[in-house]
């Protein structure tokens, strides 16, 4: 039964948000097709998906001995391994990106390393580059997944098996993949579609005819040729894709990965032998493959400090502010959803879900076509940066609102009905210090990634009023390495401070 | 006097009817065996389960379209009836003002020392026993002193010794409140109801004597006490 205030909320919250994303795609059609589609824009589409692919299976493929390595054995440092796995996800994309440039770009380790063996040079950029920081970027994200299937298997089969003498073999035969096969497709199709839409990978390690992306070409044609008329086909291209794939995925029960208890005592049996020493070589192989690029940035970042340009601080402040605004809108909204859908209302859900049909880059060429005729971009780049930016992470802070939501409705609703707490009241007395954990929680994740965005901004903002990730960019693009590295560390500072910050409030005066 | 006039409710195979009333101050059981629909009755004169049809009336008004905090009703659940992150003050206040802006906090200190928790307020109900609980949630509902307190086994969990104590506070603290007590005990039925309702195959029957009741039991009832 959903009446009263909150009902009312959450359907003038579902229609504002139905109504921000369908509105600049309603744009974008109208404006699409003057032209057709070139054989570059099939181009962009077919590298789209094949990039999005290969990332999905190299993500996977890399997860899986490694959620299998974390579930059986136990170490010092396991617990701490888990949770930075968690980092890059809060990880500005950029930096990650210019992380893997130091480690395995012309001038980085892996390719010195190769030149002084007298080996031919490994490159970073096109097809093989992209993938390699979409696997950088997600594979932490597709472990945590596949690691949640492994340990959700219940014990009382793990016993039925020890007690049928099963060994390494059987386990993996009668246990762990019939496991995957549940867990796996989710998986993939969560990493398909981030990777579908990845802008800031691809505007860096990309590009050319043989490696742009939809979102990239989007850019191109706004900032470049200033072709509104086939920005706006293009876009239209990239929701096909994306709504595709999101309608697949809605078959698949997609696995959250991010919280949940990961220390569940489970009784995997510990083989010894060779597989103790693969296991072993996969986690550290892992938490190289995470730490080098990231110790990169910190080693070459550490003098560029000092001498950072004058640009950087008020992009900083720019970036701040847009966490600041866009994190209550994105959370505040997702709550009002996330409260609406628990005492039932069901239209809320597939409202919920509608960003992820869409990208940053579209929703902002349908606002760029909104407000072009009528002022310069320039001038409204931050309000539509906060804009994009809540309406693309709102799905996020709804999926982790919703079970909490759920389980508030479930055990206080009818007390709350009942003695007539509702409205304000209740979201002060009730909703607020029941919810705070997962509220700070999803705060800090909205807020560092809104920090870390480079996205919607690259289409509007002007030689001024840059954010802090597009001023690394910028750097990046006059090879202007070290100042770039020194920004990206003050952008990794932000991003985490913000996310401590709120993460840190949702657990505060945890007594109840 | 509540009136339930010609209620039903139907939920895919599960349906209930009744068409009775009783009147203000009376003790009233409601027994029968588990999933006839006795809380579902609670639920719908309460404001949580929706009508197919029918009237529910309070002195002659429609209560039926109201929401559940505008009903002239208390109800005590099975569970959860504080908020745990609220101190039991707090959660005394909220029968008061719903936010908690205007509470008379001496009052809510008199009504925790009838019920015998004086002092306590400061505590959060996590740090209360069983029986202290239940008699916060008691204390909360009489400070609302609505005409109608509804009971929806609030008591179960509580051993007899403790359950017979509660059911003695709640008899003292009614009044004249029209009290409604969902049951599965007998033994509840006959120490605190005057009269009785039977919940059973889809209806719930006009309330009777209790002691007539059980000094000849109708079929469904023969069956439930075996």
């Amino acid at each position: 039964m959903a009446r009263g205030a909150g009902a009312l909320t959450a359907r003038i919250t579902a229609a504002a948000l139905a109504f921000v994303t369908l509105g600049p795609l309603a744009v974008v059609m109208a404006q699409a097709g003057s032209g057709g589609i070139g054989a570059a824009d099939w181009a962009a589409l077919r590298f789209t998906l094949w990039q999005a692919a290969w990332s999905a299976v190299a993500s996977v493929v890399c997860a899986v001995p490694l959620a299998r390595a974390l579930a059986r054995r136990r170490f010092a440092g396991r617990s701490l391994l888990i949770s930075a796995l968690g980092a890059p996800f809060l990880l500005p994309v950029i930096v990650a990106v210019l992380g893997l440039l130091a480690v395995f770009g012309r001038a980085g380790v892996v390719n010195v390393g190769l030149r002084a063996l007298g080996l031919p040079e490994v490159s970073i950029f096109g097809l093989g580059g992209v993938v390699l920081a979409h696997v950088f970027l997600n594979m932490p994200l597709a472990t945590r997944m596949i690691l949640q299937g492994w340990q959700a298997v219940p014990g009382e089969r793990l016993r039925l098996a020890e007690s049928l003498g099963f060994g390494p073999r059987e386990i993996w035969r009668h246990i762990e993949v019939p496991m995957l096969r549940d867990v796996l497709p989710g998986a993939l199709l969560a990493v398909f579609a981030i990777c579908l839409t990845s802008f800031a990978v691809v505007l860096v390690l990309g590009g050319g005819p043989g490696a742009t992306t939809v979102e990239l070409a989007i850019y191109q044609a706004v900032r470049f040729e200033f072709d509104l008329g086939k920005a706006a086909l293009l876009a239209v291209l990239q929701v096909l894709a994306c709504g595709v794939a999101v309608g697949l995925a809605g078959l698949f029960t997609v696995p959250g990965g991010f919280g949940a208890g990961l220390d569940r005592a489970v009784g995997l049996p510990q083989p010894g032998g060779w597989r103790r020493v693969c296991d072993a070589v996969v986690i550290a192989l892992a938490a190289g493959f995470i730490a080098g690029p990231l110790l990169a940035v910190v080693w070459r970042g550490a003098p560029g400090l000092l001498a950072l340009p004058g640009s950087v601080w008020p992009a900083l402040a720019a970036s701040v502010l847009i966490a600041v605004l866009a994190a209550p809108l994105a959370v505040g909204g997702a709550l009002a959803l996330a409260l609406g859908r628990a005492q039932g209302l069901r239209l809320v859900e597939p409202v919920a879900m509608l960003p992820m049909a869409g990208s940053s880059l579209v929703l902002g060429t349908g606002l760029f076509l909104l407000v072009f005729p009528w002022v310069s971009p320039a001038t409204v780049a931050l309000p539509v940066t906060v804009l994009v930016t809540a309406v693309m992470a709102l799905p996020f802070a709804y999926r982790i609102l919703l079970p909490e939501a759920r389980a508030l409705v479930a055990d206080y609703g009818r007390l709350a009905a009942s003695l007539g707490l509702q409205g304000w009241p209740a979201l002060r007395l009730l909703v607020v210090p029941r919810l705070r954990r997962a509220l700070g929680f999803a705060l800090g994740l909205v807020a560092a990634l809104a920090v870390g965005d480079l996205g919607v901004i690259a289409l509007f903002a002007a030689e001024r009023g840059a954010t802090l990730p597009l001023v690394i960019q910028r750097l990046m693009g006059a090879y202007r390495m070290e100042a770039a590295a020194g920004a990206a560390l003050l952008l990794v500072a932000a991003a985490f401070a913000v996310f401590w910050i709120c993460d840190r409030w949702g657990r505060g005066h945890a007594d109840a | 006097m509540l009136t339930l006039e010609g209620l039903r409710v139907v939920q895919d195979d599960f349906q209930l009817g009744a068409d009775w009333s009783v009147g203000a101050g009376e003790r009233v059981a409601v027994i029968g065996p588990s999933g006839a629909g006795k809380s579902t009755l609670l639920g719908a004169i309460a404001g949580f389960v929706p009508l197919t049809s029918g009237a529910i009336r309070w002195q002659g008004a429609r209560i039926d379209g109201l929401a559940p905090g505008a009903r002239p009703l208390s109800m005590l659940f099975q569970d959860q009836n504080l908020f745990p992150h609220l101190s039991v003050a707090q959660n005394l206040g909220l029968g008061l003002d719903p936010s908690l802006r205007r509470v008379d906090w001496a009052a809510v200190e008199t009504a925790l020392e009838r019920v015998g928790l004086a002092g306590l307020g400061a505590r959060r109900p996590g740090q209360l026993s069983g029986g202290q609980a239940s008699r916060a949630a008691l204390a909360r509902a009489l400070l609302r002193a609505r005409p109608v307190l509804l009971l929806d086994e609030p008591f179960a969990a509580l051993g007899p010794a403790l359950k017979a104590e509660m059911l003695a506070l709640v008899e003292e603290l009614a009044g004249a409140a029209l009290v409604l007590m969902v049951t599965h005990d007998p033994t509840d039925a006959q120490r605190f109801a005057g009269r009785t309702v039977l919940v059973a195959d889809g209806v719930a029957a006009p309330p009777v004597e209790t002691a007539a009741l059980f000094a000849n039991p109708p079929a469904a009832l023969a069956a439930y006490l075996g």
